[in-house]
């Protein structure tokens, strides 16, 4: 298959990332401004032998979606806000299960069912701290059609390696517009692999060196797995009243993420050489905000942007290495300001860091970006 | 240790945390004869809620997935999916089963997918300390409904039937082997099977609705209270307040299976 050209929808290009990258399962629930994602798989995935349901709600979807990963099969849903809120505790149990999977929130604006047809950033701490407990996760970013597919590979791709829920925080804008999208004849899908070791020696949930765990046996390999959602031993034996082993896990939990946020770190940079100026942005504002630096270089300001594709590890050492002779960052979004704190917390002590908020589903303007850029 | 529990059983997972006189350990016992005489050993796929109910599945070696409370069955349509030619047995609590996760319950049913859902019902909720459950009878008192039940219980068999479950059977721990043959009859049946299994729980039902703590007073309870469905057509209403009907209550097959029907209409389509 050579390389195709189509003109899709980023809700689209989720499907036909994440059918690429090997998804044969969805369940979900419909939500504006998500919807088109539940459609189009119960389409597509019966073509690859995959299965749709249509659950009764998001925690059916999300636990289902779970089921289906232990059952063999890649997984995924897809939701908004008020339905990314219903998922939290089965997200929770993915992560302290170490069971791969990719949500996919399309977001608008909240809190509640909030606005149900606008864009908003407002769910990325959400992504984050949304469940209970200490756990981390992978967030990823796009901001177009084709990152939209990109990135959707690549959450599926990153669940398989880290044994771990990953989030693709798209939102309205990105989902509903429609531009081109080149799809490769060859995409990278890293496969599901059962554990190298053999039964009697396997132990569910011991890391390797690395901190990550040895390939995923499914229901039926012969492994006889035990997938307990107490904090448990490496055999999956609950221990929750043990506080050294229960102390354990979580610190797996957190630094197979952490100890990986180089490997995790995925910016891209425009104009960002001798920039004494710089925008930090993701998702659908990195569309205003590429305008905005291009505009400030022509007209001689010493713009640059940096475009944050994974939001979750946080990149610090990269904005650290990309700071210096910076004077002021500007960080755009559309919420009130949540990633700036933590762009506040990287740099603060470099340079001046300032938020620019935009609430009720308005994009920044080009020109919103650039008079900040000038001044 | 007996034979089938030397095969069958996680010992990494032993003890139990069951308490004394419990009886999910006779459930336990019968799920696992059903599955010796039926031979299904290897190709089970287990899912438990969370409750004391919920661990019956971690005791057994075999594949088990712990999930969530109320999620189980969530979880296991899910797995269903994926593995559509497991047997794929669940293990709630009441509260757990037609509480919480009362709506993934009746839509399972609805959908009528090939499950196995095993029901523990003892009346409360174990694991939390004698709270009031979605079956605790009118007027019961429990640590959270300390004047008595203000509110009327479910009848989980006939919420099943009426979602479109295509078998369901109730039997308590005074039937164990009735029980067993209940259970290999909802792993052979194609489609949603619900068995009920009423059980004493000496510790928290015992204590705070009955006013006794013996198992053995609460065995003979079940014993004395379960009239058999054949039995149960010649009694009137007020002869029948208070007792358990138990027996096969349901079986059917002119409904379509679930999973059948998500893989079947695609290629019926020629999709
Ligand atoms: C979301 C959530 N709410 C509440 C609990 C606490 N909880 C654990 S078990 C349980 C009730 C168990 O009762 P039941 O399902 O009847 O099972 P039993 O213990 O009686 O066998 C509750 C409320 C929980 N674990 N998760």
């Amino acid at each position: 298959m050579a390389l195709t050209v189509e003109i899709v929808q980023g809700n689209e290009a989720c499907v036909k990332g994440a059918l690429a990258a090997g998804c044969r399962f969805f369940a979900g629930y419909p939500i504006t401004p998500a919807t088109e994602i539940a459609e189009l798989m119960a389409l597509r995935l019966p073509e690859h032998n995959g299965a749709f349901v249509q659950m009764e709600d998001e925690l059916g979807s999300i636990n289902a979606v779970v089921g289906a990963a232990w059952g063999g099969m890649k997984a995924c849903t897809a939701t908004t806000g008020p339905g990314f809120s219903l998922m939290q505790e089965g997200i929770g149990y993915a992560a302290m299960t170490e069971t791969p999977c990719v949500i996919i929130d399309v977001q608008r604006g909240g809190p509640a069912t909030g606005q149900p047809t606008m864009p908003s950033q407002q769910d990325v701490m959400q992504a984050k701290y949304g469940s209970h407990g200490d756990y981390e996760i992978i967030a990823l970013c796009p901001s177009s059609v084709q990152e939209s597919f990109e990135l959707t590979v690549k959450a599926f791709n990153l669940a398989e390696r880290f044994r771990v829920p990953v989030i693709v925080l798209s939102d309205e804008i990105v989902g509903h517009t429609r531009e081109k999208l080149r799809i490769p004849a060859e995409v990278e899908a890293i496969p599901r692999t059962p554990p190298a070791a053999p039964p009697d020696e396997y132990k569910m949930y011991r890391p390797g060196p690395d901190g990550l765990l040895d390939g995923m046996p499914s229901v039926g390999q012969g492994y006889n797995i035990l997938v307990e959602s107490q904090a448990h031993g490496e055999d999956g034996n609950r221990k929750g009243n043990d506080i050294a082993t229960s102390a354990k896990v979580i610190e797996h939990l957190c630094s197979k993420i952490t100890g990986h946020a180089q490997e995790l770190t995925d910016i891209v940079t425009l104009e960002c050489d001798e920039a004494e100026v710089l925008v930090v942005a993701y998702g659908s504002v990195v569309r205003s905000a590429k305008n905005a630096v291009r505009q400030a270089r022509a007209q001689g300001i010493k713009a640059g942007l940096v475009q944050l594709r994974i939001l979750w590890p946080f990149p610090d050492e990269a904005l650290v290495g990309l700071a210096s002779g910076v004077r002021k960052v500007l960080v755009p979004e559309m919420n009130v300001g949540k990633i700036s704190r933590e762009v506040q917390r990287v740099l603060g002590k470099y340079c001046e860091v300032i938020s620019l908020p935009a609430l009720g589903g308005e994009l920044h303007t080009p020109t919103k970006i650039l008079k900040q850029l000038g001044s | 240790m007996h034979p089938l529990a030397e095969k069958m059983l996680r010992k990494s997972a032993l003890p139990s945390i069951y308490c004394p006189g419990c009886g999910h350990g006779t459930v336990l016992n019968s799920f696992l004869r059903a599955v010796d005489k039926l031979g299904v050993y290897d190709n089970l796929a287990l899912v438990g809620g969370i409750g004391c109910s919920g661990w019956t599945p971690v005791f057994i070696k075999a594949d088990t997935i712990h999930a969530l409370h109320g999620r189980a069955v969530a979880v296991a349509t899910g797995l269903k999916l994926a593995q559509p030619d497991r047997k794929v047995v669940v293990f709630c609590g009441d509260g757990d089963c037609v509480a919480i996760g009362g709506n993934h319950f009746i839509h399972a049913a609805r959908r009528n997918i090939d499950l196995t859902v095993v029901m523990l019902n003892n009346n409360i909720y174990g694991m939390t300390g004698g709270q009031v459950a979605p079956t605790t009878p009118y007027q019961a008192r429990t640590q959270t409904s300390p004047r008595g039940n203000p509110e009327q219980p479910f009848d989980a068999c006939e919420l099943a039937r009426a979602a479109g479950a295509t078998y369901i059977a109730r039997w308590t721990t005074a039937q164990p082997a009735q029980m067993a043959k209940s259970m290999r009859e909802a792993m052979e049946h194609k489609g949603f099977a619900f068995v009920e299994v009423v059980v004493q729980c000496p510790t928290q039902a015992g204590r705070y609705m009955y006013g006794t703590g013996s198992a053995v007073d609460l065995y003979e309870m079940l014993k004395t209270n379960s009239v058999r469905l054949s039995k149960a057509g010649e009694l009137g209403a007020e002869e029948l307040a208070g007792k358990i009907v138990v027996g096969r209550l349901l079986q059917r097959d002119d409904r379509p299976e679930f999973t059948e029907g998500v893989y079947g209409l695609c290629q019926a389509k020629g999709v």
